[in-house]
């Protein structure tokens, strides 16, 4: 397999912020690599640099074997680049930013239409509209579109999904996942942890600092307790009294239930349900479950704090 | 919990020609965490706008913390609260600058202001920050305060629009807490958001598509109702969208 991107050692700071602390990685040709953390970890500082856009304060970056600093006009000509905030020109229309973004690469839609169909499509039975007329889901389908445009070799994608419903989330992740075939390697961002299912590999990363790489089942492998789910009929008061149990690893709520891990490796779940029953609780369901990501997520965040 | 503290009836805003929100119907009642989810251009916006009074609906009838939406949106204003995801915090100002602006924009007297602001902070652990310009805090700070100017004036319902966006997963979790906590004192929290998992969160949910409510009931309800294991799948199962029909 063939490294796409390398990523030695990156420091950037901001005065006394320090966005990103050392952080070296490798992402492989042709994989769908995810960068998976909250606003505020440095997904975006770590964007621009590998675009060319930032300059680190040490550490080095190539892609393709091409150095970020040295090489970056040969590099822009490979890399698509969608930045968070949806940056077409809104008051020109979908063709017209298209066109657009074609000619700056010296190239045409009709030249590049094989890859840009799957998705340029959807979109070109309203060419005539300006783009800052489009629904959200319309707009990112657009901005894919230009920065496939001129075939790039790796697309860096950051959070295209942030504030998109999840039906568009998932009609985006199909659409991400058909570009494999155009062997393109695919950098993506997100602050929604489920997505990191979608990916290859993926990056925790959360206070400048990457916490795991790993393909995501890997990462859901080695969550590194049993891990329950509970359920009782009052959903306001369940996490105190479970905070409050003794021998409690840890409680989070997922969905309508609480993630729950115990201190010892014997757990009986009789145990917990007479606690629980003793608290007042009824309908006490208690049941393995697997971790998720976010589970991992929230565990790592915890090893550090 | 039975007083309705928002009542919508045939509620309707058009733009030109196009229905943004078609006659829906709902109420919600004290002390309740309401979720109000749909997809993108499903028309949540135009409702949250016209419910605090930004709007004026075309048609139909809806009352908010007892005022009406037609004719009395200032009073509406005053029994609200509203915190987004863009916070309208000022950067260049610390915490406490921040508390005690919007109390004065209220128009709290500096007694009130000086009280409740010494709450607040209490109240969401904002203590070890007060005295910090905003521009220097992280985002979960930031959003603690967001929803503490929010409080500031004693609303009767505060309006939550997508208030968790991009934090990390420990202090989302902890956000619900200090939901739950507003709700327990007989706050109305009326929130949208993005994550399914917190949709379950919620005392019950309205499901938007197309500018009509589509579903309404307690996450259990919802999910027996679509045979769903989750409220992504009922989410799905709703807004399923016919694409690129408008």
């Amino acid at each position: 397999m063939q490294v796409a991107v390398k990523i030695e050692n990156i420091r950037k700071t901001y005065g006394d912020i320090v966005a990103l602390k050392d952080i070296s990685l490798r992402i492989n040709e042709g994989e769908i690599f995810g960068i998976i953390g909250p606003d505020g970890s440095g997904k975006t500082s770590l964007f621009r640099i590998l675009a060319t856009l930032l300059l680190a304060d040490s550490g080095t970056v190539s892609l393709l074997g091409l150095d970020v600093v040295k090489d970056y006009k040969a590099l822009r000509k490979m890399l698509g680049y969608m930045p968070g905030r949806f940056s077409l020109y809104q008051d020109l229309t979908v063709e017209e930013n298209i066109n657009l973004f074609a000619s700056l690469f010296g190239t045409t839609v009709a030249a590049q239409y094989d890859i840009i169909k799957d998705i340029y499509s959807q979109i070109e039975p309203f060419k005539d509209r300006r783009a800052g007329k489009l629904s959200g889901g319309m707009k990112q389908k657009l901005a894919l579109s230009c920065v496939l445009v001129h075939k790039p070799r790796i697309l860096l994608l950051d959070e295209p999904t942030t504030g998109v419903d999840p039906i568009s989330r998932k009609e985006f992740w199909g659409i991400l996942k058909r570009l494999k075939a155009w062997n393109i390697t695919i950098v993506v961002s997100t602050p929604y942890m489920d997505e990191a299912m979608q990916c290859d590999r993926v990056a925790l990363i959360q206070d400048g600092n990457i916490m795991s790489v790993d393909t995501p089942d890997n990462i859901v492998n080695e969550f590194p307790a049993r891990l329950y789910a509970v359920k009782t009929s009052n959903k306001h008061t369940i996490l105190t009294d479970l905070r409050d149990f003794e021998y409690t690893g840890s409680a989070f709520a997922f969905g309508d239930h609480i993630h729950f891990t115990d201190v010892r490796t014997e757990f009986t779940n009789d145990e917990l349900k007479a606690y629980l029953e003793e608290k007042g609780h009824t309908d006490i369901d208690i049941s393995e479950t697997t971790a998720t990501i976010e589970d991992c997520f929230i565990e790592l965040m915890r090893k550090k704090i | 919990m039975s007083e309705a503290v928002i009542q919508v009836e045939n509620l309707t805003k058009k733009f030109g020609d196009f229905y943004a929100v078609k006659n829906i119907d709902f109420e919600v009642e004290r002390g309740e965490v309401f979720g109000f989810l749909g997809a993108n251009g499903a028309g949540k916006t135009t409702v949250m706008k016209m419910l605090c009074g930004l709007i004026t609906p075309t048609s139909g009838k809806a009352m908010v913390a007892g005022f009406n939406v037609f004719g009395q949106q200032n009073e509406i204003k005053k029994n609200i609260g509203y915190m987004s995801q863009r916070f309208s915090l000022y950067e260049d100002l610390t915490v406490i600058e921040n508390i005690t602006f919007y109390g004065g924009i209220y128009g709290l007297t500096n007694a009130e202001i000086k009280e409740r602001a010494y709450r607040l902070i209490e109240m969401h652990g904002l203590g070890e920050v007060k005295n910090q310009l905003l521009a220097s805090l992280p985002l979960g700070w930031k959003q603690k305060l967001a929803f503490s100017v929010a409080l500031i004036h004693r609303p009767q319902i505060v309006f939550l629009d997508e208030p968790t966006g991009g934090v990390d997963p420990i202090t989302r979790r902890q956000f619900w807490e200090s939901i739950y906590e507003a709700a327990h004192s007989g706050i109305t929290l009326f929130v949208t958001t993005h994550y399914m998992d917190e949709a379950e969160y919620c005392d019950r949910i309205s499901m938007m598509v197309d500018g009509e409510i589509k579903g309404l009931g307690t996450p259990t309800e919802l999910k027996q109702l679509h045979h769903a294991k989750n409220m992504d799948e009922v989410f799905v199962n709703l807004a399923r969208k016919k694409e690129f029909i408008e």
